[in-house]
């Protein structure tokens, strides 16, 4: 019988190694690779922040264990110290590593790729081969970023942001060939997000399944819509930056370097007449949709597990969706807020400052839906849910923090201070860190077919809660005292010398974290290979993926499913006397009548 | 995939056309924005310094290769309309003289380069020319990524993978050529069909051009 739907298609199963778990055109497949990868850039990017924080801590002193041993070479100085070049360069791929190798290829690359398909009854994306693309272009620019650590001069050091003209001279500390191959994995790595991003549009409004129509879509699959119009429409905008930035370096334009620019006693010999600012316009009107990709995706995340684990519907499924899309529209028209002391027209900076408290307002609603949702819920406090809450607690923190930043008077104070440190770590470690937590500890089961262990996991989430607040609540202190960011040694400035106690807990406090993190390495990789085989829905939840049996088959559902529900209609009359919950795809009984408004 | 075609029915390829062509379409959503990353920052430069950011450019060859480009366009859509006939032949030959109308584009562009080069006018040179290199080599690659579709489109028409149900991959390539037609007319547009103010840019490209935002701030 000749296929009519595309819905209806089932891709060839592959046969040998390479192209089950290679070059696979599979999404779960892909979505594993995205999950491996950016699992070890977490690890990379997270011993490079404990090399910082030793040298804020004992400025000057040679670092335990490896120290001696790379003496003079990488970040280290003639006595195992981290020099102060070394100590920009760690800061600087530190975050670059997090933000476009670890956080983005986490959230949307392995839980937009292994869950979009099976929540909306698809048995692929819809361009397959563009999804492999989109993995193997990734994993190249992930290459290359690496390689920046070995060549001569080492990697980038003008921060992650990148300003020119400090990221535009060669003879900058900004390196030299270092940087140039952290623009190209950059543009590389945005080329593969906005592949990525364009084909899960197109799935998610394409080829939904019967009866799943956009009022009965998960809230993940809603938020990684969302994340996809961002990467889609704003990625390319760091393309252009970064393509004009190595414009700059290789063919020595000026673009961003006005006339006569020197940096240190430099001349830059340009012909000049380019804006610097001009720079931070284009890199934050990609960076601050950016810095949406990076949380709006845990909010699905979390949206589901907090609803799955009250046994309640979520609270305001539409006014969740609504301010998932009221920030976005709002993230677009917001970016001049990280400009404020940029030297830009302090009458933009009203407009910046204005759009973007209206961000609370969405962000606000979605809080207070969440609390919504766990009001007189039947709450079960497993792991992946403990890690939810978190994820809420730690969003109400860290947004909080970015109204005062939003503030022009108040940044002003405490721009490039530890507390712009403290809020950014807020949002991304606290918040979407523990949403990725919980959703590893949620999906595991669906996603390798084994379960991972509760206990561990509550003692990692118990350890990481604690000593995540430990390191960086009292950043926020250090800022609104004055503590520069992105200073090598803190030892120059005499008012500083007060917040060494300070310095020395938060650095201890950041290495208990991490040494918390080897717990969930080891439960992660152990219950991969010898955790209990897991049933097909542990966690009794109710949208598609949980109807599918342990392993996914390759073609995920062996008949397309009819939705007839929400997703999330736990607890509901029509569940029955013995369950709280009912799948999204199952029949309703004869004569069942739906609640008016249903 | 395509070997499994004869079990798909003719309206599956319409479903799969559907979904490719609003794959594309965003596709060029992206792209649209990655130009105006450009574009924008071109328009800041030129509204600072009006004079220092318009230097001319041959009319003659930019005339020219709009021409051509915009004709490459007409026989791109004629590409696309016969392949949805099912005519093989024709469609062959469209596309065919779209990539040799892609190549004249190139070969005028690098005869403009070549004059640029020939007097010593380079990217560094100054901010305008900075940016017409980056825009138009930007916009050259493009045209080498269509000009490879076109030639694996022409070769696999050529091995019969199209026919009236299947050919959506000669529609989408036509999508992005003509994006890349239009991306070309912006270019002409704003780089070379301006009003100069006098014949000031002449005189200070000849004498000065490194300094030359300084001295044009300074007349008015």
């Amino acid at each position: 019988m000749a296929i009519t739907r595309v819905a209806d298609y089932i891709h060839p199963e592959p046969q040998d190694f390479f192209h089950k778990n290679v070059w696979s055109y599979d999404h779960k497949v892909i979505g594993k690779q995205y999950l491996w990868t950016s699992l070890l850039f977490l690890i990379l990017g997270g011993s490079l922040a404990m090399l910082l924080r030793w040298q804020i801590a004992y400025p000057g002193s040679t670092v335990p264990l490896i120290g001696n041993l790379l003496k003079n070479s990488f970040f280290f100085g003639p006595n195992g110290e981290v020099s102060p070049t070394g100590y920009l360069q760690l800061g600087t791929m530190h975050g670059l590593i997090m933000v476009f190798f670890v956080i983005i290829p986490l959230i949307v690359g392995a839980f937009g790729n292994f869950l979009i398909p099976l929540h909306i009854g698809a048995r692929d994306v819809a361009f397959p081969l563009l999804n492999a693309l989109s993995y193997w272009l990734y994993l190249p620019s992930g290459l290359m970023m690496f390689a920046a650590f070995f060549v001569n001069k080492g990697p980038a050091a003008a921060g992650w942001t990148s300003y020119p003209p400090l990221s535009d001279m060669a003879g900058a500390s900004s390196g030299g060939l270092g940087m140039n191959l952290v623009l190209g994995a950059l543009f590389l790595s945005g080329f593969s997000s906005i592949v990525g991003g364009m084909n899960f549009l197109v799935t998610i409004v394409k080829l939904r399944a019967p009866g799943l129509y956009w009022s009965r879509l998960p809230l993940v699959t809603w938020a990684q819509f969302i994340t996809a119009v961002f990467q889609t429409l704003a990625t390319p905008m760091l393309a252009a930056a970064g393509s004009m930035l190595l414009f700059d370096r290789v063919f020595h334009t000026s673009f961003f370097i006005p006339v006569g620019a020197f940096v240190g006693s430099e001349l830059s010999g340009r012909a000049g007449g380019g804006f610097p600012v001009l720079f931070q316009h284009i890199f934050w009107f990609y960076a601050h949709p950016a810095v949406y990709i990076l949380i709006l995706p845990t909010m699905g995340l979390a949206s589901d597990i907090i609803a799955t684990f009250s046994r309640k519907p979520i609270f305001g499924y539409k006014a969740m969706v609504i301010s998932m899309a009221s920030i976005m529209v709002l993230g677009f028209i917001v970016w001049g807020h990280h400009m404020f002391v940029s030297g830009m027209n302090p009458r933009m900076g009203m407009a910046f400052m204005i759009s973007t408290v209206f961000i609370a307002l969405p962000s606000g609603v979605k809080v207070f839906n969440w609390l919504g949702t766990l009001w007189q819920g039947n709450i079960r406090l497993k792991a992946p849910m403990l890690y939810a809450v978190s994820f809420v607690a730690m969003f109400i923190i860290g947004g909080l923090s970015g109204i005062f930043m939003a503030s022009t008077p108040v940044d002003v104070y405490i721009h490039d201070t530890y507390y712009i440190i403290a809020h950014f770590h807020y949002v991304v470690f606290g918040a979407t860190l523990f949403a990725v937590f919980g959703g590893l500890t949620f999906w595991f089961p669906k996603i390798f077919g084994r379960m991972m262990n509760e206990t561990l996991g509550k003692i990692h989430w118990a350890l990481t809660f604690l000593f995540f607040n430990l390191a960086f609540f009292p950043m926020h202190f250090l800022g609104e005292a004055g503590h520069m960011r992105r200073l090598a040694t803190s030892t120059g400035y005499e008012f500083l010398n007060a917040m060494s106690p300070w310095n020395e807990f938060i650095t201890l406090s950041a290495f208990a974290l991490g040494v918390s993190q080897v717990i969930f390495m080891y439960n992660f990789i152990y219950s991969v290979f010898f955790g209990p085989k897991a049933p097909a829905n542990p966690w009794d939840g109710s949208t598609l993926e949980w109807t599918i049996p342990n392993p996914v088959p390759a073609h995920n559902f062996d008949e397309i499913p009819t939705v007839y529900r929400g997703p999330y209609e736990y607890s509901s009359p029509e569940c029955g006397p013995d369950t709280d919950f009912i799948p999204m795809s199952q029949k309703p009984a004869e004569g069942y009548v739906p609640p008016a408004g249903h | 995939m395509e070997n499994h075609a004869h079990e798909l029915a003719p309206e599956f390829h319409a479903e799969r056309r559907n979904l490719r062509a609003f794959g594309m379409w965003l596709f060029l959503g992206s792209e649209v924005m990655f130009f105006t990353g450009f574009f924008g920052a071109y328009i800041v430069a030129r509204s600072a310094a009006y004079d220092a950011v318009a230097m001319p450019l041959d009319k003659a060859l930019g005339a020219l290769n709009t021409l051509v480009l915009i004709t490459s366009s007409l026989t791109m859509a004629l590409a696309v309309v016969f392949s949805k006939r099912g005519d093989r032949k024709n469609t062959g030959t469209w596309l065919a003289l779209t990539f040799l109308l892609a190549c004249v584009f190139l070969v005028v562009k690098s005869i403009e380069y070549g004059s640029h080069f020939a007097h010593h006018v380079y990217p560094s040179s100054d901010i305008f020319h900075g940016f017409y290199y980056l825009l138009t080599g930007f916009h050259g690659l493009h045209v080498i990524g269509g000009m490879i579709a076109l030639a694996i489109l022409w070769k696999r028409n050529r091995r019969g993978d199209f026919d009236e149900h299947y050919n959506d991959p000669i529609e989408i390539t036509g999508l992005y050529w003509h994006f890349v037609d239009l991306v070309w007319i912006f270019l002409f547009r704003l780089f070379t069909c301006f009003k100069h103010q006098g014949d000031l840019c002449h005189l200070k490209r000849n004498t000065n051009t490194a300094g030359a935002l300084t001295s044009s701030s300074s007349t008015p």
